[in-house]
């Protein structure tokens, strides 16, 4: 039988959650005898080659590129995890939900403190660029999402035990510290 | 004597005083009710409904059901435990608590009751509410994106003319708390912490003291919430 194959993506994250795989520490030569990595920004593959097992997703959807490509990591994944807080409910790029997006460009371009000369009023508007969504979105409220590991990052212990546990079809126990919103 | 009353939580014999409020009883013998609103020896608010039990059959608040001779309490089940973890999810969605960047986190009840009921995502969409933080006061902040309207401090927090602090303001979902801010400018160091103390979120955080408890050393890092009760419970039990 041939090794389940995983797919990653960071869409509005930070790549803490990535660095928390990375955590996993000597682990990590267990995982790759377990699993084949397809799509990730580990191994720098940047288009799927093949369908795969599982999508890790880590960050929630901010704009029209991110629900492309979670849309195309649910055509092509069996199983959709969402890794951490920003996946699970927004995150930190969430708290801008409650603000209009026109005031979020305005202090972005126009009005932050930060801002540097910008005369001529301009909001980046090319037809390269992702258009930014009203708000930022959780995953589950755009495609199916078939398991959720939260913390911020979760815990590297709980992506392992979970991830462990999917592959190899054993039974999940999370101990009480593993579990954590931050 | 007369003015002692014998029930049962989960099959548990446990004894209480007549009069006495069922979560209180619950806690001296041992057994955890969880509750958000409630505090001992102050007028019940009933508001957040955590402390839902069965007893003899009917749902009802432990925060404001008296114990009763021979009565029959369900508290730990799984259906019950699934109906506290739908309010817990609930309470969630309805403000906007970002634990990541939250300073009561780890010290939180509500994050902690997720974590005893292993809430991996709420199951309700998210509201986002817009709500303000009032950052007038000298002592503190008072984050309203975070307030699960349990009215501690509006029954616990008054100054010495036993004048409110807090307040509710408006009805419905145009609910919100308020501080008054010329009285809560006249707020003590001791007043403030103690606000801060019972908040069961991160609603009231005082100022200028921020994550001062190490990660990992927070209370509910290690061990869940209610085990501090559970224990005199197996305490109890092997005497």
């Amino acid at each position: 039988m041939s090794k389940p194959i995983i797919a990653t993506a960071s869409l509005a994250g930070c790549f803490g959650c990535h660095m928390s795989v990375l955590d996993i520490d000597d682990r990590i030569l267990k995982l790759i005898e377990l699993v084949d990595f397809n799509k990730s920004p580990i191994n720098d593959i940047k288009n799927f080659t093949k369908k795969c097992d599982v999508g890790i997703i880590e960050g929630g959807c901010c704009n029209t590129e991110n629900v492309h490509v979670l849309k195309q990591f649910r055509e092509n994944c069996k199983i959709l995890i969402s890794l951490g807080q920003c996946a699970i409910m927004g995150g930190l790029p969430a708290m801008r939900n409650n603000i209009p997006v026109k005031e979020c460009l305005e202090e972005a371009y126009f009005n932050g403190v930060t801002v540097g000369e910008n005369k001529e009023k301009i909001i980046p508007n090319d037809e390269e660029l992702p258009i930014i969504l009203d708000k930022v979105y959780p995953l589950h409220e755009i495609v199916k999402i078939d398991y959720y590991l939260p913390g911020c990052p979760p815990r590297a212990d709980l992506i392992w035990t979970a991830l462990e546990a999917l592959v190899t079809g054993n039974e999940l126990n999370i101990p009480y510290e593993l579990i954590k919103y931050d | 004597m007369s003015d002692k009353v014998k029930f049962t939580i989960d099959g548990k014999e446990c004894t209480g005083k007549k009069g006495q409020l069922l979560v209180d009883a619950a806690t001296e013998n041992g057994v955890y009710i969880p509750v958000l609103c409630h505090w001992k020896d102050v007028e019940p608010a009933a508001s957040c409904r955590i402390c839902t039990v069965r007893v003899n059959g009917n749902y009802i608040t432990a925060c404001t059901t008296t114990v009763e001779e021979g009565s029959t309490v369900e508290n730990d089940t799984p259906e019950i435990r699934d109906m506290r973890k739908t309010i817990v999810e609930m309470l969630f969605v309805e403000g906007n608590h970002f634990c990541p960047s939250c300073e009561k986190s780890g010290d939180c009840d509500l994050q902690a009751l997720g974590y005893l009921y292993q809430m991996m995502v709420p199951r309700f969409p998210y509201a986002f509410e817009n709500r303000e933080i009032q950052a007038s006061s000298p002592k503190i902040f008072l984050d309203k994106n975070r307030c699960i309207f349990c009215k501690r401090c509006i029954r616990m927090i008054k100054d010495d003319q036993d004048r409110n602090y807090f307040a509710f303001k408006g009805r419905g979902n145009h609910l919100e708390i308020t501080i008054d801010e010329k009285l809560a400018a006249g707020m003590t160091e001791e007043q403030a912490q103690r606000a801060m103390e019972i908040c069961p979120v991160g609603a009231i955080l005082r100022k200028e003291v921020g994550f001062i408890t190490p990660i990992g050393k927070r209370k509910y890092d290690k061990v869940p919430i209610g085990s501090d009760i559970e224990s005199q419970n197996k305490k109890g039990g092997e005497k």
